[in-house]
């Protein structure tokens, strides 16, 4: 299967390993992966802080972009439920461009559900922990897949010693622009969070996503509490052997 | 950015700095949601139940005119006087009127979000009517002179030794922190007032359109008490309160209750139709109904009306990370939380209240709780949008920046590099201050550094090659 890669601006910048753990999974799992290069943001940031002519330029060139592509995925649930959930909606004005936004939105495909649903691999098998593991459930992962089927994915490694957090749906606080707009706000949400994962006992967490992860490992270097995040296709990466452990 | 802190930002600081109130917070709003889930999780069809809710809700609201006649000629009959009030002066004015009309001097108040976002208690003691706040938590926050924190916990802030101390303060009791003495304290002060009272003042919590029935959910009997023993009881109406029949009731009922504080039903649910007739052994001489419009019908039919399906639960509030951090009071409004959030803009000014749709990370917690299914992070959005103008001028030029970065790969790539470079970091390949977004991020936490090569430029360097 051919497959157009969304890697997203923040996964781009910040989490490269990410990007290139989900092409070596792909192409493990016999996809043919490209990366268009004109590729940039999806407009989520602009969108969610309500720009929405700016969020819809940045939208309409990313429909350009992959209009070629008939199978396009992403690390995140959180830029595929911009595409998903709001791209018809932003450009809903020009019937012709929601009916394109519609035509992605069919097309686009967050990773972890993309292996599952469109490749049959049950994503557990593949999966191997040398520690006890917890994991954050990114509240923009609704609508995308469920906190039971995250749970279910990890649940299905060889004697994974799995501790979900008490609250497991609880926020981190990140928010995009939330984040640096009400600072102490977001602060005090990822002292929370970090309490949860904490008091799981497990020192890695599974976290899909960005800006979820860049928020927590930031909060937890400043606290000097020793967790480490790892995105999903990260683990599967390595258990499978296609990239080294990190160091 | 103001150089000088907005009072909303002021307020978020004093409400995160008071430690105590934030516990009090996060122990009552973790408690309820986990009662909640639980009580939700005994219905057999709880999704199914929730969007016939928001159905119903919606019919309702799309079709309001017509059920307002239809709820006004239902009560007509039943001998209940109804009153328009477009805003709350005018329903303030109403309320006075009816009591100096009645010569009532002593009025006692059932719990009602709609008496306190019209402040009726400072019109009503203007008018020299005595009030009484008969709720448990309004009672305390009414003699503890303190504004309501939750629309259905209103002293979720305060802690046992607060409410010895207003009781103590008010009543002359004997200091104790036991919560039943403190409860029978209380009562018997309130049981006088009963005694004596010649008003009773509610709000409703659905009002039925095809019979003129007024529903009120309460736990504590104070209810009851307030619009049985007085001579007149005056119940204030949000007009998006109507439910069309009474058969949608238990709908509403087996939702409300769960939703709000984990119980199958609240322990009275009083359901009142007309004053009192010729055979009643007891009940209000006067049925008053006043229906407050206050900003609600300029929300209905545009791109918010389902603001107005709100049951008051409290439900977001209990759900919300946010509310749990920042307290009640934060949001400087008569409703708080995520609810409080779109219906204060939307009802009070959208411009004087733009920071309060901002201050959310959309995290969806608020509508995975809500029992009638409003999408409060995408109504959160919109708002957002109808208030960009008023933003920073840096914001909103950062955003037209941003825009332009992002329309060419180019310029994002060389972006990226810039970003390499303004953030070296420290030793450990951490940044712990900055200045502009890079200086509130570090404000309470670090910032990994940019990694060496960007994900497009391992694809460039063999990666694309590999496959």
């Amino acid at each position: 299967m051919k497959v157009a890669l969304f890697v997203t601006c923040l996964t781009d910048s910040f989490y490269p390993r990410v990007g290139e753990a989900v092409v070596r999974v792909l192409r493990h799992f016999g996809c043919k992966v490209e990366f268009p290069t004109e590729q940039t943001c999806c407009g989520q940031p602009a969108f969610n802080s309500g720009f929405h002519d700016q969020a819809a330029a940045v939208a309409r060139r990313m429909l350009r972009v992959f209009e070629p592509y008939e199978t396009v995925v992403t690390p995140s649930a959180s830029c595929a439920g911009m595409v998903k959930h709001h791209f018809a909606e932003l450009l809903g004005d020009d019937a012709q461009e929601r009916a394109a936004a519609e035509r992605l939105a069919a097309r686009t495909h967050e990773f972890a559900t993309f292996v599952t649903n469109k490749l049959g691999v049950e994503i557990g098998k593949h999966l191997e922990f040398a520690e006890p593991i917890t994991f954050h459930y990114p509240c923009r992962a609704r609508g995308i897949y469920s906190l039971e089927e995250l749970s279910s994915w990890l649940a299905g490694a060889d004697a994974v010693d799995l501790r979900t957090p008490r609250q497991a749906e609880l926020c981190c606080g990140f928010g995009g622009g939330f984040a640096v707009e009400y600072p102490e706000i977001s602060g005090a949400m990822l002292g929370d969070k970090l309490d949860e994962l904490v008091s799981t006992g497990a020192k890695l967490v599974i976290c899909n996503e960005g800006g979820c992860a860049l928020n927590m490992s930031g909060g937890a270097h400043r606290r000097g509490i020793p967790l480490r995040f790892k995105h999903l296709a990260e683990c599967l990466a390595e258990s499978l052997g296609l990239m080294e452990p990190e160091a | 950015m103001s150089v000088t802190k907005s009072e909303f930002r002021q307020r978020i600081a004093a409400g995160i700095a008071d430690e105590r109130v934030i516990r009090a917070v996060h122990q009552a709003t973790l408690h309820k949601v986990d009662a909640a889930a639980e009580a939700l999780a005994e219905l057999s069809d709880r999704e199914g139940l929730r969007e016939l809710a928001a159905q119903i809700k919606q019919h309702l609201l799309e079709n309001l005119p017509e059920y307002l006649e239809q709820f006004v000629r239902a009560c007509e009959r039943r001998g209940t006087r109804v009153h328009f009030a477009a805003d709350a002066q005018a329903a303030c004015e109403i309320i006075c009127a009816i009591a100096h009309g009645s010569g009532s001097e002593l009025a006692v108040k059932a719990k009602s979000m709609a008496t306190e976002e019209i402040r009726l208690n400072d019109a009503l003691q203007a008018a020299g009517v005595r009030t009484i706040e008969t709720d448990l938590g309004e009672f305390i926050v009414q003699i503890d002179h303190d504004r309501p924190s939750h629309i259905v916990t209103p002293i979720i802030h305060k802690d046992r030794r607060q409410i010895a101390q207003a009781l103590v303060r008010e009543t002359g009791c004997d200091y104790t922190e036991d919560p039943e003495e403190l409860t029978a304290i209380a009562r018997d002060y309130l049981r006088d007032i009963f005694r004596r009272c010649d008003l009773g003042i509610t709000g409703a919590n659905f009002a039925v359109a095809e019979s003129g029935t007024i529903c009120i959910c309460t736990n504590e009997g104070n209810g009851r008490m307030s619009t049985t023993r007085p001579r007149v009881h005056v119940a204030l109406v949000g007009i998006e309160k109507l439910v069309p029949r009474l058969r949608d009731l238990p709908v509403f009922l087996k939702l409300l209750a769960r939703s709000s504080t984990g119980q199958p039903l609240t322990v009275y649910t009083t359901l009142i139709t007309g004053p009192k007739r010729p055979s009643d052994r007891d009940g209000p001489e006067q049925l008053h109904v006043v229906l407050l419009d206050n900003g609600r019908s300029e929300i209905l039919g545009g791109p918010f009306t389902e603001v107005l399906r709100c049951i008051r639960c409290g439900a977001c509030l209990n759900a919300c990370p946010v509310f749990r951090n920042i307290g009640g009071h934060a949001y400087g409004s008569v409703y708080p939380g995520p609810i409080g959030s779109l219906a204060t803009p939307l009802l009070s000014g959208i411009n004087e209240h733009a920071e309060l749709p901002r201050a959310s990370t959309l995290c969806g917690a608020c509508q995975a709780a809500c029992p009638v299914k409003i999408d409060l992070p995408g109504l959160l959005v919109k708002l957002r949008a109808q208030t960009r103008a008023r933003q920073p001028l840096g914001k909103r030029l950062g955003m037209n920046v941003w825009k332009r970065l992002m329309q060419s790969p180019a310029l994002f790539g060389w972006g990226q590099r810039v970003l390499r470079w303004m953030l070296p970091g420290g030793d450990d390949g951490w940044i712990s201050s900055g200045f502009g977004p890079a200086g509130a991020w570090t404000k309470v936490r670090d910032l990994p550094r940019p990694p060496e090569r960007t994900f497009r430029e391992r694809w460039r360097e063999g990666l694309d090659d590999e496959g």
